[in-house]
């Protein structure tokens, strides 16, 4: 029993500075200092000083308040913006869901063996630089050599203005996002596929069930999940999309086809209105937060149940 | 030289307390079995020891000194995972010698370490292969390796089998026990099979509920259990406890079930049960007291029990007999040849010199001094 | 397609019809499959193969009328002469640096940290972990003016010039690898065994040499994962090189192509095209070598965690 009371004793720790930093949460905070550096200087940091930023005037010697978003609101580019970013993301990714789900169909229905081989060459798209491949769509859709034109003209029809037109300008920015886009979509459907037990599919078969209701009855709702979580991250990606703009189109004919990510560059850095730039761009943070909340409930629940 | 004391030892998680005041001390070489149920607090207890639980309160010591705030690498022990916890991409003999290499022992002494604990454990030809290679009782015999060539002081082992299956568990039993023969140190092993911790342990810790309802050698607890929990928990399938009612009939004690059923005590026991006469109790009779009619043997003191058997379960070697008294059920373990039969009265011998009787409140078993 | 035995001896009268109208139907669904992926990797593969054809093309042949989907004269002149430009192999050079550094850059930032925010509880640690997460989805686009602006004011602090040098990215691009690195780093190390490291810290490892005897070496197919989508991701950024570097000495490939090959009114197209191939090589090589641990860490990051 003396050992007992001696014990209690030693138990009160004296924490010198040594003992400190050999505590595993000092250790453990120690490790993750560059992580919380980083997201607090070049993350946190930059989202609020923009939020600082958008309310001063163009040389940033005065604070007005609202002054530029009110500026915005009063121009027509900044509306058109708004419009063309949702129906840019929108459009993008339900096409981008949509040609996923179906690939990853066809990918999964043709025997193990050769999935290997195509799922290889359907994601090229996704593995390039979306910069370098929107290049080679730029070239595909030039004004005077476009390929596809050529091929229209064997078949004695006009050429497309691909991107000297405002509405066809629209479809082919969103084409080649989906271009990009929808192999990840595939890529991630297909895994989930893989996921859905056999014995579903074959006890459907054997309740006769035709290849649609086993789309509707088991395979949907046992992907719901990943469809969701895939589609709104697509969604956020999408939304702040920047290379395929700039470099097809950048923002022409006549700003038509300009996004948040795209119009902000020009104003905040190539006009050199800083602070306009940044309300411009502060104008993504709702939606993104939006998606982003949605998102992390997911991810949250999925970490309590596991 | 190895002793491992723990003084009210208490582990405390936010809300439960998952041990509750532990007492105990293992001596030198002795191998201890910390045996109960799903949640009763023994990983707990065994990871305090091995440093891996911080200790609420209390204090835990080996081999004299107190380790509460040493750190698991410095205790001198080893520890046997139930899922093994061997390192993937390491072969048998790296995962054997990690330790020793992290503490830079020279690669002779090594190498004869690992291949001194291959030859015990019959691993020699599996030094160069990966986990991923080795079936469960293989895997099993180099965790045991892994723990055996630190030398350490105590050797910790947390459900080490329940991952095998019904075969191999009894074969890797005898296996540890062997190896504890040749390798004697000091042994805490955790199971919730009471099989397992009967036939190694030199003492058993009946935990229950974070503390420690009875230490003993295994065939005390079988006998002498001090509490309901443990009568219970002990032996298979498990005491009938039967509500009764002691009386007084001229010099004899009376023990009076349901359904007019009264069994005589035996002289022996009357002394010790004299002062309870006229209490509503608890009888507790282990199913294997409770057999077929047959002459007493040696030291049995039998008393006839009817019965109507409601189920029978031939086991092969004997068979159990479930029937109701009163509105308990009861079990009985017969000899096959009896041949008993649904709905057909019989009746049975109960050998009422390994009877007991508990009170029902506080659950003692009556006669026996409360672990102190 | 086989057939459980047990839903076999359910269905076991009417098998006979129905397995051969199943595998008739089957038969078709196959062909379809086929069918259609043909013509979507044709849609998938189709610029990548014009790149290369363009690429082997001379100028003349580009700004004739001739079939644009086939070359007639084939040769190497456009390939020899970007690569025998000093300006191309500066821009090479800064992007194989840039992501390189950048690479291990977020590998000694992001494993440490993984390790510690899935095995060593702390305050706020749990918090920490959502906002990695959550920091992940914030995109570049959403910071690059207020980063200019800082980036100009610690010149007028300090004097260190940031802006418009190459390895201004080296700062940059770790906002965009580092979080998501980490939180694949996390679903990786949380799923082996806790024991693992508690065996290792019995054997008497500190948690430095946990980290780097069991957890590295466990999580080895996680870590290449990382380290391919943080080398792709500095490889392919356009943003922050567009808006924070200018001087052609200082640019990175992407940028380089698009903006010192196209300006002007001359579009070299079958130089831009050979650039552009070059420029998507590093990242298509790897994946043609490493597509599985490519496609393990593009699924990690929704599916783990
Ligand atoms: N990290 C923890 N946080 C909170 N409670 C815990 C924690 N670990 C264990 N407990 C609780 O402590 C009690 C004892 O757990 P312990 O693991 O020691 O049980 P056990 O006797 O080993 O059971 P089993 O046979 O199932 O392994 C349980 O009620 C458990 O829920
Ligand atoms: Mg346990």
């Amino acid at each position: 029993m003396s050992q007992t009371a001696q014990a209690s004793s030693v138990a009160v720790p004296r924490r010198t500075m040594r003992q400190w930093l050999k505590r595993p949460s000092t250790i453990a905070f120690l490790m993750t200092l560059p992580l919380i550096l980083l997201i607090g200087l070049l993350v946190l940091y930059p989202a609020g000083y923009a939020i600082h930023l958008a309310t001063l005037n163009k040389g940033m010697t005065r604070f007005v308040g609202f002054g530029n978003f009110e500026f915005l609101f009063g121009r027509e580019t900044f509306w058109m913006v708004v419009k063309q970013s949702c129906i840019f993301a929108i459009t993008a990714v339900v096409f981008k869901a949509i040609i996923g789900f179906v690939v990853a169909h066809f990918v999964h229905n043709i025997p193990s063996k050769g999935q290997r081989k195509w799922r290889g060459m359907l994601l090229v798209p996704w593995v390039i630089p979306p910069a370098m491949s929107t290049l080679a769509w730029l070239w595909l859709f030039d004004p005077s050599y476009s390929a596809f034109n050529w091929v229209l003209a064997q078949f004695g029809a006009d050429p497309v203005p691909w991107t000297g037109d405002a509405y066809w300008a629209r479809f082919s920015v969103i084409l080649v996002n989906i271009w990009i886009g929808s192999p990840f979509f595939m890529i991630m459907y297909l895994a989930a596929l893989k996921s859905v037990p056999d014995q579903l599919y074959e006890a459907a078969l054997i309740d006769g069930a035709n290849w649609w209701q086993r789309i509707w009855y088991i395979t949907l709702p046992m992907m719901r999940n990943i469809i969701a979580i895939t589609a709104l991250f697509s969604l956020i990606v999408t939304f702040a999309n920047f290379d395929i703009v700039r470099i097809l189109t950048a923002g022409g004919p006549l700003d038509l086809t300009h996004v948040f990510a795209t119009w902000s560059f020009l104003v905040g850095i190539e006009s050199g209105d800083i602070p306009l730039g940044a309300s411009v761009s502060l104008f993504m943070m709702p939606f993104l937060a939006i998606a982003a909340v949605i998102i992390l409930r997911d991810v949250v629940k999925r970490g309590s149940q596991a | 030289m190895a002793e491992v004391s723990l003084h009210k030892v208490v582990k405390r998680y936010e809300g439960v307390e998952a041990v509750r005041g532990i007492d105990l001390t293992i001596g030198d070489k002795e191998f201890v079995v910390l045996v109960g149920p799903s949640g009763c607090g023994k990983s707990t207890t065994l990871r305090m020891i091995a440093g891996l639980e911080e200790i609420t309160d209390g204090a835990i010591q080996i081999d004299g000194t107190v380790v509460n705030d040493v750190p698991p690498k410095d205790r001198d022990i080893a520890m046997v995972f139930q899922n093994y916890a061997l390192y993937p991409h390491m072969t048998v003999s790296e995962n054997m010698s990690f330790g020793l290499r992290l503490k830079r022992f020279p690669k002779d002494e090594i190498r004869r370490r690992v291949d001194e604990a291959a030859r015990i454990l019959n691993i020699e030809d599996l030094l160069e292969r990966k986990p991923r290679q080795l079936s469960g009782g293989q895997r099993q015999r180099v965790a045991m390796g892994r723990a055996i060539v630190r030398n350490p002081k105590v050797f910790l082992f947390d459900e080490p089998l329940s991952n095998l299956d019904a075969k191999l568990r009894v074969q890797m039993r005898t296996e540890i026990k062997r190896v504890h023969q040749q390798v004697p140190v000091t042994t805490v092993y955790v199971t919730h099979d009471q099989v397992e911790a009967m036939t190694l342990a030199d003492r058993v810790v009946v935990m229950n509920d974070g503390v420690i309802e009875q230490v003993g050698a295994p065939n005390e607890l079988y006998h002498s259990p001090r509490t309901r929990f443990v009568a219970g928990f002990i032996g298979s399938p498990s005491m009938n406890f039967l509500r009764c009612k002691l009386d007084r009939e001229g010099e004899d004690l009376m023990v009076r079930l349901a359904d007019g059923v009264a069994l005589t005590l035996p002289a022996e026991s009357r002394e010790r049960y004299r002062e309870h006469v006229g209490r509503e109790l608890v009888l507790g009779l282990r199913p294997e007291h409770l057999t077929e009619t047959r002459p007493p043997r040696n030291g049995e003191v039998v008393a006839p029990f009817p019965a109507v058997p409601d189920v029978v379960e031939p086991m092969g070697m004997d068979t159990l007999v479930y029937f109701r008294v009163g509105r308990e059920e009861v079990c009985a373990r017969m000899d096959p040849s009896a041949n008993p039969r649904v709905g057909e009265p019989i009746t049975l011998a109960a050998n009422l010199a390994r009877m007991h009787l508990l009170d029902p409140g506080s659950g003692l078993v009556l006669g026996t001094r409360p672990t102190g | 397609m086989s057939a459980q035995t047990g839903s076999a001896a359910q269905a076991s009268r009417a098998q006979p019809v129905r397995y051969g109208s199943m595998s008739r139907s089957r038969r078709w669904a196959l062909r379809w499959s086929y069918f259609f992926l043909v013509l979507f990797a044709a849609f998938f593969l189709l610029p990548p193969f014009y790149m290369l054809i363009t690429s082997l093309k001379t100028s003349a042949e580009i700004s004739a009328a001739t079939n644009p989907w086939w070359v007639f004269s084939p040769t190497l002149e456009n390939y020899i002469e970007l690569l025998t430009t000093d300006q191309y192999l500066v821009f090479f050079r800064n992007s194989a640096l840039v992501s390189l550094i950048v690479v291990t850059l977020t590998m000694v930032i992001s494993v440490p940290a993984a390790f510690a925010l899935s095995r060593m509880k702390f305050w706020g640690s749990a918090t920490l972990a959502t906002g990695v997460f959550l920091t992940y989805l914030v995109p570049e686009t959403l910071l690059f003016i207020p980063l200019f602006k800082i980036f100009a004011e610690v010149r007028n602090l300090t004097g260190i010039e940031l802006i418009n040098n190459w390895w201004v990215l080296l700062i940059l691009y770790p906002t965009l690898t580092v979080p998501f690195c980490t939180w694949i780093m996390i679903g990786y190390f949380a799923s082996i065994p806790k024991e693992l490291d508690e065996a290792a810290l019995i054997d008497g490892a500190t948690w430095m040499q946990t980290l780097t005897k069991i957890f590295i070496p466990v999580a080895l197919p996680g870590l290449i994962a990382a380290t391919i989508f943080a080398f792709t991701v500095s490889w392919a950024q356009f943003l922050y090189p567009l808006a924070f570097t200018t001087s052609t000495d200082q640019l990175v490939l992407p940028v380089g192509i698009v903006t010192t090959l196209i300006k002007g009114d001359v579009f070299n197209w079958g130089q831009i095209m050979t650039g552009a191939l070059l420029g998507a090589a590093p990242p298509l090589v790897i994946y043609a070598f490493l597509m599985d641990y490519y496609i393990a860490g593009l699924t990690a990051g929704a599916t783990k965690g």
